[in-house]
């Protein structure tokens, strides 16, 4: 083990570009944290290799001396994925961004993993194609992120997560041996390692290379936008809508603190006087777009909806998704700070779900606005707090947890599609028992022998669940907590 | 613990003391797939029934052990259906049998908004390992990314891992409207037509090309199929005529499949050259799966669809030792070390899906 970060990214410039390795902490503090930024950890190195016998080096280094490897795409994760471990290498794929190939007739991009989500899409356009995963940073956010979280978007309940829209990765292990998961074929001999691949946090291997699947553009989409007077006929809204047999390309609900908290900077023309909002999108050939609008609307309007509008025009369509796109940012503008989790739960819970952020909104004296993917159950609670009032922060955390604890309740998962990371290693213990939690340190072992590719996340330690479990039966939070939870 | 299970633990305690080989086996529909079968029968059908199936949640929960017939009757009862149209190959087939197989039907396509494979239906599940851990992963939601995702790898596991014990999987709404038509073609023509199609939102939920026909099914609301109908031409063939042709090609019971030499499932990218090999095609997925009757040895099928960007497994018939193509080293090393978490006695099928597994 090599002690001082001087000797790393000495060690490291043997066979990297000096402006490709950075130790001094005015070069290292960017990476300090990801989207997550409540945690942060200043690295001992940076390093951001541009080519294939570059990676190959500083996985040899970090391997023969055992230093840990934090792979990195953006930043714009939300779980801490890409928190810098203190002892180890931060890796950079940024400068992997070349999309590779498009084939069109074979509908596939093959990129590396410093590709942006949305210029995936962009070359594929004029094929009349594109990449169907849309997380809200997909401007920002790359393809290597993207398979590390198995990020999701708004188009999931139809199109699917990335597993459903990646055909292969190829990655390194540790020790620079070349992987390739998934083929471009339909399938691969073996297990099937690739849905291990995907969304696996940086901890299995590092990717090197993706090819995702397109799909043909549809010919048109319309949205309606329907208000309800009570946040649990809304949710019960969406229950009706799966139940009547329609798979919307989009389903989304903000609340009223949402809408009203958006409203002004998008323009959108939510009903601010709705105790919820929920935008419903067909897409398809103009004959089915019409035929399913209108079976939209006759169970919206069974379910209560109190003003119902469809979009007559693309110009339109995209108003009424400006505010739900801009919600983050319109967060940021309401707040010094935002903490967003994304916990998933059974759609016939939604409507209890909200009345529940609405009780811990006083519980814990912060606002609480929530915008999210109805269709899937997966809340992006806004926990509205101040970033610079350690009690504020503290609160904020909790009342995080508490959401995911809910989820938990009610039959769902603390993470629909950010992932574990650091931010949720307490509800793992939550969520999994022990035996299952070590099956996932197994499977961590099985790829990375050494430990070395992201040490420390997604999964926790037998000490931390012990920790956990005594400040949640202290504080009587746990109310059966021999039940097992599936 | 249901006693049903607590027996099931204890006997891969037992067999896991005494390192001695189980074979996981139900209805045995698919006994034929995969290598050679070894060890003690271990049949997990005590543990059957559907426990939840929510149709407004997507998602239908079941014991491995229900029969698969069970589970899609209750699901045609409230206009769903598993979306990867599983072969049966049988009536004794199991829900557990047919994800551990991992083999999808003629609505596994490539095309727009896919059906997906067996992999994207499974939501979570609980497995039975080779220590006796009755280990859940995944739930019941289709948005989930805590933890790795092993109740995916599950499916096609040949039970490798353990014996599955209950699934939670994602069901969508049966179609409102299908419609078969039959064009008249050549090989690369379909293959070229297929392609071509799949870059186009028409609704294709199947395909099947052999002997100069074509036949593709459409799926959707009835706007959709008839103008996508129009727009593809060919011949309609009438309903129940069309909906029997699928059935017997899922199920492996046409006369194409009868005939008596070794048959391959070649998987390849859906735009790769015609095999050019001698023996009889059956194409179905858009071009992604090429059914392969020939008595060629396996080293000339295996290099063929290497070079072609896929892999070639012996299906049916044949010397049933390496039916599978081989992994590349670090591949199979992962394998190994898997096996070696959670089967480490080597109790689960052994050999069924590679000789040190």
């Amino acid at each position: 083990m090599l002690d001082h970060a001087g000797d790393t990214a000495r060690g490291l410039r043997e066979f990297l570009p000096a402006h490709c390795v950075l130790s001094e902490p005015e070069d290292t503090r960017p990476f300090e944290c990801d989207g997550l930024t409540l945690i942060r950890q200043i690295p001992k190195v940076v390093v951001l290799p541009e080519t294939l016998v570059q990676l190959h080096g500083v996985l040899r280094f970090c391997s023969t001396h055992a230093i840990p490897i934090v792979p990195r795409g953006a930043g714009t994760g939300l779980a801490g994925s890409a928190l810098p471990h203190p002892s180890g290498v931060l890796l950079s794929m940024a400068k992997f961004n070349r999309i590779i190939r498009v084939d069109p007739q074979a509908r596939t991009a093959t990129v590396e993993p410093g590709v942006r989500n949305l210029s995936v899409s962009e070359a594929a356009a004029p094929h009349g194609l594109y990449y169907a995963p849309d997380p809200s940073s997909q401007i920002a956010c790359t393809i290597g992120g993207n398979v590390a979280e198995n990020s999701g978007g708004v188009h999931c309940l139809k199109y699917g997560l990335t597993l459903q829209n990646v055909l292969e990765v190829r990655g390194l292990t540790a020790a620079g041996e070349e992987l390739v998961f998934g083929s471009h074929a339909l399938d691969a001999p073996g297990l099937d390692l690739l849905a291990l691949a995907i969304g696996s946090e940086g901890m299995l291997a590092v990717t090197t290379e993706v090819t995702l699947r397109l799909v043909p553009v549809p010919e048109v989409a319309r949205c309606i936008m329907a208000s309800f007077a009570d946040v649990e006929h809304a949710g019960d809204a969406v229950e009706a809508l799966i139940a009547a047999g329609i798979i919307p390309a989009g389903l989304e609900m903000l609340d009223q603190a949402a809408s009203r908290m958006v409203e002004p900077f998008a323009k959108a023309g939510y009903d601010l006087d709705a105790a919820a909002v929920l935008l419903c999108e067909s897409d398809g050939s103009p004959e089915e777009v019409d035929a399913e609008i209108l079976r939209m609307v006759a169970v919206l309007k069974s379910a209560h909806a109190t003003r119902i509008q469809v979009s007559g025009s693309e110009a339109e369509r995209l108003r009424f998704w400006a505010g739900r796109k801009n919600a983050f940012p319109a967060a940021g503008r309401a707040a010094p700070a935002y903490y967003c989790t994304d916990g998933t739960i059974p759609r016939k819970h939604i409507g209890r779900m909200l009345k529940s952020i609405q009780a811990m909104e006083v519980k814990y004296g912060l606002g609480c606005p929530n915008v999210f993917h109805a269709g899937d159950g997966n809340l992006h609670p806004l926990i509205l707090f101040d970033d610079s009032d350690p009690d504020s922060v503290a609160r904020a955390e909790a009342f995080g947890a508490d959401i995911l604890e809910e989820s938990l309740r009610l039959g769902g998962t603390v993470t629909g599609e950010h992932g574990i990371g650091v931010e949720k290693l307490n509800q793992m213990c939550s969520q999994f028992d022990r035996q299952t939690l070590d099956a996932f340190l197994g499977v961590k072992r099985a790829f990375d022998p050494e430990g070395l590719l992201n040490p420390g996340k997604v999964v926790p330690s037998l000490h931390r669940c012990a920790e956990y479990g005594r400040m949640r039966v202290s504080a009587g939070a746990v109310p059966f907590p021999e039940l097992p939870r599936f | 613990m249901d006693d049903i299970l607590a027996r099931m633990v204890a006997v891969v305690q037992a067999a896991a003391s005494e390192r001695r080989a189980l074979c996981i086996r139900s209805g045995g529909t698919k006994a034929f797939y995969g290598n050679t079968p070894r060890g003690t029968v271990f049949d997990p059908r005590a543990w059957s029934g559907v426990e939840n199936h929510e149709p407004s949640e997507l998602v239908i929960t079941v014991r491995a052990g229900t029969p698969l017939r069970e589970v899609e009757a209750a699901l045609a009862a409230k206009h769903q259906m598993l979306a990867f149209e599983p072969p049966h190959f049988g009536d004794e087939a199991t829900i557990g049998g047919c994800i551990a197989a991992g083999l999808a039907g003629p609505r596994r396509s490539s095309a727009g908004f896919t059906y997906g494979g067996v992999r994207e239906a499974v939501l979570g599940a609980r497995l039975l390992d080779g220590r006796g851990r009755l280990l859940r992963f995944g739930g019941t939601v289709i948005k989930n990314v805590a933890g790795y995702d092993v109740s995916r790898v599950l499916a096609g596991s040949l039970g490798v891992l353990g014996v599955i014990i209950d699934l939670s999987l994602k069901v969508l709404p049966s179609p409102e409207k299908e419609a078969t038509l039959l064009f008249e073609m050549s090989e690369t023509e379909a293959l070229q037509r297929l392609n071509n199609w799949a870059g186009r939102p028409v609704p294709l939920s199947a395909s099947c090309w052999r002997s100069n026909q074509l036949w593709v099914r459409l799926s959707g609301s009835g706007a959709a199929v008839e103008n996508a109908a129009r727009t593809l031409g060919g011949e309609k063939m009438e309903h129940s005529h069309a909906d029997a042709c699928w059935h017997s090609l899922r199920e492996q019971v046409d006369g194409w499949f009868a005939t008596a030499p070794p048959l391959w499932r070649v998987s390849l990218p859906s735009t790769a050259d015609p095999m050019s090999l001698a023996g009889e095609q059956c194409i179905e997925w858009g071009g992604a799966l090429r059914w392969l009757r020939t008595d060629l040895p396996m080293a000339v099928v295996r290099a063929r669809a290497q070079a072609l960007g896929g892999h070639a497994t012996l299906f049916r018939g044949g010397d049933r030792q390496g039916v599978f193509t081989p992994l590349t080293a670090p591949i199979a090393a992962i394998h190994r070390r898997l096996k070696d978490e959670f089967d480490p006695a080597r109790i689960f099928n052994p050999g069924r899906m590679y000789e040190d597994l």
